[in-house]
């Protein structure tokens, strides 16, 4: 039942992801050309709005569905895995002009295409796991 | 009858391409629904959660993770598969995406035609290049889902963990990924791309 109301929270994010244009080849390119606001203006409203959600949240200490507080744990203080990782994952994200989420719904917009992009994806999360312990983080 | 009428008013109002701000807040809206039912939002864990259940924690300790704990996110992300064929079946808006003249014009240069109609294509990817019949398309696939899906694991996040919930909780770190993220795909567009398309 309550995977049912996880499930129900995606189907939300894959229309959401949908009318938003956030999953357009076109869309990513032109963000990066800064040739329009329009993915600046999704991801500001979202960032500020959402800031506000968890500062609210956590101020009135208002409890989750599974009864406690949001503790967020604090992102581990480091930069070269950020970087690093944030600059190879840009390098993908620019050229299929998809990130995860996008991944998911555009395969289930029936871009077949979309399923060597998982898959290949997958092969790089296993490829992490396996060689993490001879990279800087 | 009368409620008939309203719900496919309401379903015509939807399908039209959303204003930025509407969609920005949805997704805020998404993150505090994920914080209220006591998870946080990152879809790039979905990936590590699928190598897991394929077996590999057997070998490396990355994927040595609870599955039970984590099997909310691969319903999420069945959910997002599923918005998706909801979202291209039922509320497809009537026209294209609509991107800028100059995206347009400079993508002409790299013989990449833009959808003018509906009928020619929704503007999501340009299914010229990406299509499986295409081996240029699907060698580019490969690649670019190869560096996500290493990429995001090794920043710890994509787009959704650090960019919106890292940057929503005001974490320094996140910012220095999403930079990482902005460095990389601006290498790849003006320094990669050109010598692929151009």
């Amino acid at each position: 039942m309550k995977n049912f109301s996880f499930l129900a929270v995606g189907i939300l994010f894959g229309i959401v992801m949908s009318k938003s244009e956030a999953i357009s080849w076109f869309r990513i390119h032109e963000m990066f050309r800064f040739e329009s606001f329009h993915m600046y203006g999704i991801m500001g409203t979202a960032v500020v709005l959402g800031a506000f959600f968890m500062w609210a949240i956590k101020k009135w200490k208002i409890k989750t569905l599974e009864g406690t507080i949001v503790n967020y744990a604090d992102k581990e203080k480091t930069t070269s895995k950020y970087l690093l990782g944030g600059g190879i994952f840009g390098l993908g994200w620019a050229l299929i002009g998809a990130c995860p989420g996008p991944i998911y719904v555009l395969l289930g917009q029936g871009f077949m295409i979309f399923l060597v992009v998982l898959v290949s994806a997958l092969v790089g999360t296993f490829t992490y796991g396996a060689i993490r312990h001879k990279l800087p983080h | 009858m009368n409620l008939l009428l309203q719900a496919n008013g309401l379903i015509d109002a939807i399908s039209q391409p959303w204003h930025w701000s509407i969609s920005g807040a949805a997704i805020a809206l998404i993150l505090l629904l994920l914080t209220w039912m006591g998870k946080s939002f990152g879809v790039s864990t979905s990936f590590q959660v699928m190598c897991a259940a394929a077996g590999a924690g057997k070998r490396f300790s990355y994927f040595d993770i609870d599955l039970k704990e984590n099997f909310w996110r691969i319903a999420f992300v069945v959910g997002a598969f599923i918005g998706g064929a909801i979202g291209a079946n039922y509320l497809q808006s009537p026209e294209p995406v609509a991107i800028s003249e100059a995206t347009i014009s400079h993508l002409e240069d790299w013989g990449i035609d833009y959808p003018e109609t509906i009928e020619e294509g929704s503007g999501m990817i340009p299914t010229d290049v990406f299509n499986l019949g295409n081996l240029k398309g699907v060698l580019l696939a490969i690649v670019g889902g190869f560096l996500v899906g290493f990429g995001t694991r090794y920043a710890g996040g994509c787009t959704s963990g650090h960019a919106i919930t890292g940057l929503s909780h005001l974490q320094l770190p996140s910012l220095i990924a999403v930079i990482g993220f902005f460095a990389g795909g601006l290498i790849m567009t003006f320094l990669i791309m050109p010598l692929i398309f151009g």
